[in-house]
């Protein structure tokens, strides 16, 4: 084991700020070089500790240590929360530890790692804390000096006296700029002084993930700890009748086999539970069980009647979430129009590590340690269930092997709590490919229905948008199902709004057992395909260049987007024998523009050349993750339109592992070309807004070369003619 | 149950293990090395990659019992201090983003390199089509495989 418990010493480590008196975290403390990694227990040491703020400590040796409040699931937190607050301190970011703060919501704010918030969520209180930080240790230094503050700076971990040149390092100021009250008002670097901030820095978590020492949530180990596998209904909302145990029993290194519950939007689901020493005897061992299951009380529903409802639901009428003019009698007048309806389907979030969970329930606390997208959002959840005060329910984040949403909900560490608290011992609940991928929540599959007219000047006259699908938002039981959906616009250009004159969006909530959750981008990621394949469909109508025909509705921003993407993607000398498409989409306060550029092989079939991205997130920390993060966006999202569905038959989902639910390969993967527009706007998402415009940009582009139009996903590009 | 010697990074570890249970959960468990990942358990992604006796092998289609005496490489054995070329590469060209699948993409990749000192993009194809990557670091770990062939020719 490369991983080691310890107890951090007081005198090494003043202050481990935004831990309670009892608090267990996870940390990963490495050297520059990362040989080592230690996973550091402060629960005895953490009581009088010295506070400068609530991510920031410092030892008596100028070691400094930034808190990460957010989950890391490759997105970059780690690296950008850090790089944020190192750069007003004034430290190397190379030399700071960074550890995962535990749950605490009433700490650090909102955890939940979501809605590409990390950044635009807490840039300026980073920005802050890191400012506020480094002038308290700066007085000190020029008190001890007796000196003007104005004299001194700050650089590189020390507090300098410009004239003389005396340097004092931050661990001997430390202790006495703790005692000072924090300055109310401090001023910011100008970003033109920036030394890390716009900075493609290597992240400081790349030195750990080549050499197997990162540890995740399925790599936590404790003392005693026992491995779990559950058998859940395999459809939806099966209840347990009776189960017989016996052939389990008898498998060496099995210890215990329990009926269990699993909190799912407050349904409580029901499975048995097969406790073992190590995870493959445990799997043996659920193989051997005989359950009994009713599931008589919901409809086995089949996808093709799932979709045969929503086709019906998008025809008739809608709830409104946002709509101007009569978009009604404008289509019926008009002589240029477009009618079509475009389909997406239910989709696995697969992360690459399967979900699963660590918890330790003992007479007094409740520890819980695994991939979690929402720390504060479970620990809430724990304490509703168990009634215990926050203080009582640790919950620490390890590194998480993908989350795209599914690692926010709370239903898997629920269930790890509830097994160690029965079998008194600590356990780690795994989720084997197929309960990850059959058990859900999914995203869920749509129907669009869209009608609009285009202008005698090849304007858009109107635009309706009807959407058809399960409302994430309405499971619990007691949802108001009247309300409208918030997101029906998601995906749709802001800019839009104030130059359509009659539009109207809205939806029709699909009542289904299915279980549904956010998936990277949440409804942009369906929405984006419906409403930019329809402007396309509009400006064909209107014979004009789809480039053109966007520009004309939209103000100097997005121009400026649109003039970026023309010039790298060479728009404007485009030749016959390529098709070229483009779709600008807006999702988490970020627009991103893309282009890709198709072209027949030399079989006749459809490739895709290369994939250009422009985004405008304004303000922004590091753009080598930001590349990564379009990348990587593109790629899930050309999973997604050609390779990937979950489909239902029965009650149960269909595709159990990879070998039916296809993913992208690297041989799948055409050339992606990455921008970033510079400009002074708020800061914008990063982890999920370069997703949505991929896939309507690549069947526009298909368009563009065959006439075809596709409008239902996924779709094959091999069988395109 | 059976008593299996397994030869893991030039050291030898004594598990007693159903001899069908896979290796991978015998390196993860009972040996207690965690860098080799579960992604599917059908020899589908890739994660659990290791080498036997040199050749890159999916850890968890392959039972314990038969790796019994052999030489098994896991990411931990690649290096000490990340100082091979392809981890080096990884590093220069920041391919890793949430990084769970990587240990086994770096396994295949140093397998190809040592049969393939110059592969071609069909050559990588071929060598790590057998690997997912859910977040979507294909092109970088294209990339990475190139600039680690070039690392490679400067010792």
């Amino acid at each position: 084991m490369e991983t080691t418990t310890k107890n951090l010493s007081r005198r090494n480590f003043i202050k481990l700020s935004g831990l309670t008196g009892t608090a267990l975290t996870l940390g990963f403390s490495f050297s520059a070089s990362a040989k080592e990694q230690t996973i550091w227990n402060a629960a005895t040491t953490e009581s009088s500790g010295v506070e400068l703020n609530a991510w920031i400590s410092i030892d008596t040796a100028g070691k400094v240590t930034l808190l990460n409040h957010r989950s890391e699931m490759g997105q970059g937190s780690y690296q950008s929360v850090p790089q944020m607050i190192a750069e007003e301190l004034e430290v190397a970011l190379d030399k700071v530890n960074i550890i995962f703060a535990p749950g605490n919501g009433r700490k650090y704010g909102s955890q939940i790692t979501g809605g590409s918030s990390t950044i635009r969520g807490s840039y300026k209180k980073l920005l802050r804390l890191g400012a506020t930080a480094r002038e308290m240790l700066i007085e000190v230094a020029a008190k001890k000096w007796s000196v003007n503050k104005s004299e001194c700076y700050a650089e590189n971990g020390e507090v300098i006296h410009r004239a003389s040149g005396k340097k004092m390092h931050y661990g001997e100021l430390v202790a006495d700029a703790a005692k000072l009250d924090a300055p109310k008002e401090v001023v910011l670097k100008n970003p033109k002084d920036y030394k890390l901030i716009c900075k493609p820095l290597p992240r400081q978590d790349t030195p750990i993930k080549v050499n197997g020492k990162a540890v995740f949530g399925l790599d936590f180990k404790l003392p005693g700890m026992l491995y779990a596998v559950v058998e859940r209904s395999p459809r939806f909302q099966g209840k347990v009748v009776k189960f017989d145990d016996a052939e389990t029993r008898k498998v060496p290194g099995v210890k215990h086999v329990l009926k269990v519950t699993r909190d799912e939007f407050g349904n409580m689901r029901e499975g048995v539970a097969v406790v073992a020493d190590n995870t493959w005897a445990a799997m043996q061992g659920r193989k051997l069980l005989k359950i009994e299951w009713d599931d008589a009380a919901f409809a086995h529903h089949s996808t093709e009647e799932l979709y045969t409802k929503m086709r019906e639901q998008v025809k008739g009428d809608v709830i409104s979430y946002r709509t101007m003019g009569n978009t009604v009698t404008a289509f019926a007048k008009a002589e240029k129009k477009v009618e079509a309806t475009y389909e997406t389907p239910y989709e696995s979030h697969s992360c690459m590590e399967p979900l699963n969970c660590v918890a330790s329930v003992t007479d007094d606390k409740i520890e819980i340690w695994g991939p979690i997208q929402g720390p504060d959002w479970i620990q809430q959840n724990i304490c509703g269930h168990f009634k215990l005060p926050p203080e009582k329910v640790i919950v620490n984040m390890t590194f998480l092997g993908g989350g795209f949403g599914r690692k926010a909900f709370t239903d898997y560490p629920y269930e790890a709590v509830l097994i160690s608290k029965e079998i008194k011992a600590p356990v780690q609940v795994i989720w084997t490919r197929e309960d990850d991928m059959t058990i859900g929540p999914f995203r869920p599959g749509m129907v669009y229905q869209c009608k609009g007219s285009v202008t005698e000047r090849g304007r858009i006259g109107s635009y309706e948008a009807k959407l058809a699908g399960q409302n994430m938002d309405m499971q619990n039981p007691g949802a108001d199902k009247t309300n409208y959906n918030r997101s029906a616009t998601e995906g749709f250009l802001d800019g839009y709004f104030e130059t359509i004159p009659h539009y109207n969006f809205g939806d029709s909530p699909l009542e289904s057992p299915v279980p549904v959750m956010w998936w990277r981008s949440v409804y942009s990621s369906t929405n984006a395909f419906a409403f930019e394949s329809f402007l396309d469909e509009l400006a064909a109508k209107a014979e004009k260049d789809p480039m053109d025909f966007r520009r004309q509705h939209l103000s100097e921003r997005y121009h400026l987007l649109m003039d970026k993407l023309e010039q790298v993607s060479g728009w404007k000398s485009r030749t016959k024998n390529t098709g070229f498409g483009v779709a600008i989409t807006e999702c988490f306060s970020s627009i991103v523009g893309e282009v890709v550029k198709v072209s027949k092989n030399a079989d006749g079939k459809i490739k895709i050349d290369k994939v250009w991205a422009v985004i405008d997130c304004g303000w922004y920390v590091n753009p080598d993750i930001i590349k990564a993060q379009v990348e990587g966006s593109i790629v899930m999202a050309l999973g997604a339109a050609t390779k990937h569905e979950t489909t239902f038959k029965d009650g149960k989902a269909v595709e159990r592992n990879f070998d039916a639910y296809k993913m992208p390969r690297i041989q799948d993967i055409p050339e992606i070309e990455v921008h970033i527009m510079d400009n002074d706007e708020k800061a914008g998402g990063v982890g999920e807004p370069g997703l949505p415009p991929f896939t309507p940009a690549l069947t526009n582009a298909i368009f563009d070369l065959t006439g075809v139009r596709i409008r239902k996903l996924p779709f094959s590009l091999d069988k395109i003619v | 149950m059976a008593t299996i010697t397994l030869k893991l990074n030039n050291k030898s570890h004594t598990v007693e293990a159903d001899p069908k249970m896979p290796l991978l959960w015998a390196i993860r468990d009972l040996v207690g090395l965690t860098g080799t990942k579960y992604g599917c358990g059908i020899a589908q992604c890739g994660a659990c990659t290791v080498h036997l006796e040199g050749v890159p092998v999916r850890s968890c289609s392959i039972p314990v019992a038969t790796a019994a005496n052999k030489n098994i490489t896991t990411i931990e054995g690649l290096s000490p201090d990340n100082s091979t070329a392809v981890q080096r590469a990884w590093i220069l060209e920041q391919v890793p983003q949430c990084g769970y699948c990587q240990s086994g993409q770096i396994m295949a990749a140093s397998a190809l390199l040592k049969r393939n000192a110059n592969p071609t993009d069909k050559d990588i194809d071929a060598a790590m089509q057998g690997h997912i990557c859910r977040c979507g670091t294909y092109p970088r770990i294209r990339k990475a495989i190139k600039t680690a062939a070039q690392l490679m020719t400067q010792k």
